[in-house]
């Protein structure tokens, strides 16, 4: 399977998850929150355009948007970690030729260790830019602490048990394909 | 001028994503206004026809609590049918005047329903999406409610479907009085649980009792409610040492987590309402 049509798969299945189970679930209280959409875009290949990837992460964002009745406010946070993203792969990445034999992020390509460091970071990005565009609107210091800190546990929850339902297969590319 | 372009370059990737940024907080500040004339048709359509596909499936699952919620209500409506009350003393039947007047009055309400095809509960901000939009009569602002009690009002609409805000929504202000001595004050939702909702601007000279009932009030300023729908009974009384008034917690008469069917109530003379308001003068 081509890795464009893969993608494409995987962000229209994203988005069916997130708002069709996900959002579904009841809620166990204020602060937690099950996301796990975003990982669409931590999952998007290495090879892929810095602007390209705004783009796509601000289309996939405004999709989600449109389920969820808030034009807007999944697009922001997407366009921020889409942004972070090619920092932290070049400080993450080992700099050897690893980064050509996978095609993207998965504990395979990283290593563990420095993978869940990746996940990590951007999931809390996420999270703090969604609910501090939320905490703008309403709420307090509290609130935007405790829902901070209670959805990055759970959708770091989520990931883990996403990775190991779906082992991704990082596709090897020898040198001499390229 | 070539500076600018190098400038660009250098930057590029920073300043496409502070446009991006720009431009996803633009459509989020401007939802309520621009958006829904702008996109609403559309992106209302397509996620219509995907939720409905979905609710198809839901809806099986809540087929028990749907048809009891249905019952019930029927029967509710059944107890106030003349038949169902004994006749006054018709020996002293007086002539009625066959003159051209209507003494049901002029119609005030009319209901429509409507199919839920999507609802949330979990969000900030909760929306519901209706299966019924302005080919079939939905015009924005009109309340609606469930076989229960309130729900919302619809924010905008498109040639099939609707979107409806709940009262689950941190922007949804309605107007609520108690049944007992008819105090009115401000219903909002905390965002803490879908059950319980918050009535504020209670003033301490109420009584107000545990299970004392709530309705939706007869002076609603925006919306175009019924006067006296169940909105639910109080399930707490705070009070608030520095201010005059009490805020109640209130427990939804409504469900939200079994929302299926729900009816539009039209306000026929609220045209009429608004634009006499609208000539008052204002000092």
């Amino acid at each position: 399977m081509g890795s464009l049509l893969k993608n494409i798969i995987r962000f229209i299945f994203f988005i069916l998850i997130q708002a069709y189970i996900l959002d579904k679930v009841p809620p166990l209280h204020e602060y937690v929150k099950p996301i796990l959409y975003f990982l669409f875009i931590l999952w998007l290949p290495f090879g892929i355009n810095r602007s390209l990837l705004m783009i796509i992460a601000f289309v996939f964002g405004l999709c989600m948007d449109y389920f969820t009745g808030t034009p807007g406010l999944h697009a922001i946070p997407c366009i921020f970690i889409a942004y972070l993203r090619p920092f932290l792969l070049t400080i993450l990445l080992p700099q050897e030729t690893t980064e050509l034999s996978y095609s993207e992020p998965s504990p395979k390509s990283f290593g563990a260790a420095p993978y869940s460091i990746y996940v990590l970071i951007l999931t809390f990005m996420h999270h703090a830019c969604l609910v501090l565009v939320e905490w703008l609107q309403f709420g307090d210091f509290i609130f935007f602490i405790g829902k901070v800190a209670a959805s990055t546990a759970v959708s770091l929850l989520l990931i883990f048990v996403t990775e190991m339902l779906f082992t991704r297969k990082g596709r090897y590319r020898t040198n001499t394909a390229i | 001028m070539r500076n600018i372009f190098l400038f660009i370059r250098r930057f590029f990737h920073l300043l496409l994503f502070l446009a991006l940024e720009g431009l996803a907080i633009y459509t989020l500040s401007k939802y309520n206004k621009t958006h829904q004339a702008f996109f609403a048709s559309v992106s209302n359509e397509v996620t219509g026809t995907i939720s409905e596909k979905y609710n198809k499936i839901e809806y099986y699952f809540r087929l028990k609590k749907t048809n009891e919620q249905l019952v019930n209500e029927n029967a509710g409506l059944r107890r106030m049918l003349s038949s169902s009350f004994e006749a006054p003393d018709t020996a002293k039947t007086t002539l009625i005047d066959s003159l051209a007047k209507d003494t049901l009055g002029v119609r005030k309400f009319d209901f429509l329903v409507a199919k839920v095809v999507n609802n949330s509960v979990s969000q900030e901000n909760n929306y519901i999406t209706l299966h019924r939009g302005a080919k079939q009569g939905v015009k924005v602002d009109m309340g609606v409610i469930g076989p229960d009690g309130i729900v919302g009002k619809v924010i905008s609409v498109s040639d099939n479907y609707s979107r409806v805000m709940s009262i689950l929504n941190r922007k949804s202000r309605v107007s609520a009085m108690l049944k007992k001595g008819l105090y009115t004050g401000d219903l909002e939702w905390d965002g803490k649980n879908p059950d319980y909702l918050m009535l504020s601007k209670i003033p301490k000279s109420a009584k107000v009792q545990k299970g004392d009932t709530v309705l939706t009030s007869n002076v609603s300023e925006k919306l175009s409610f019924p006067a006296g729908i169940m909105v639910g009974r109080v399930a707490e009384i705070s009070t608030d040492q520095s201010s005059n008034f009490y805020t109640l917690r209130i427990k939804s008469a409504t469900n939200f987590y079994t929302l299926q069917y729900v009816y539009l109530t039209d306000n026929l003379l609220w045209e009429e309402q608004k634009s006499l308001e609208a000539k008052t003068p204002k000092d």
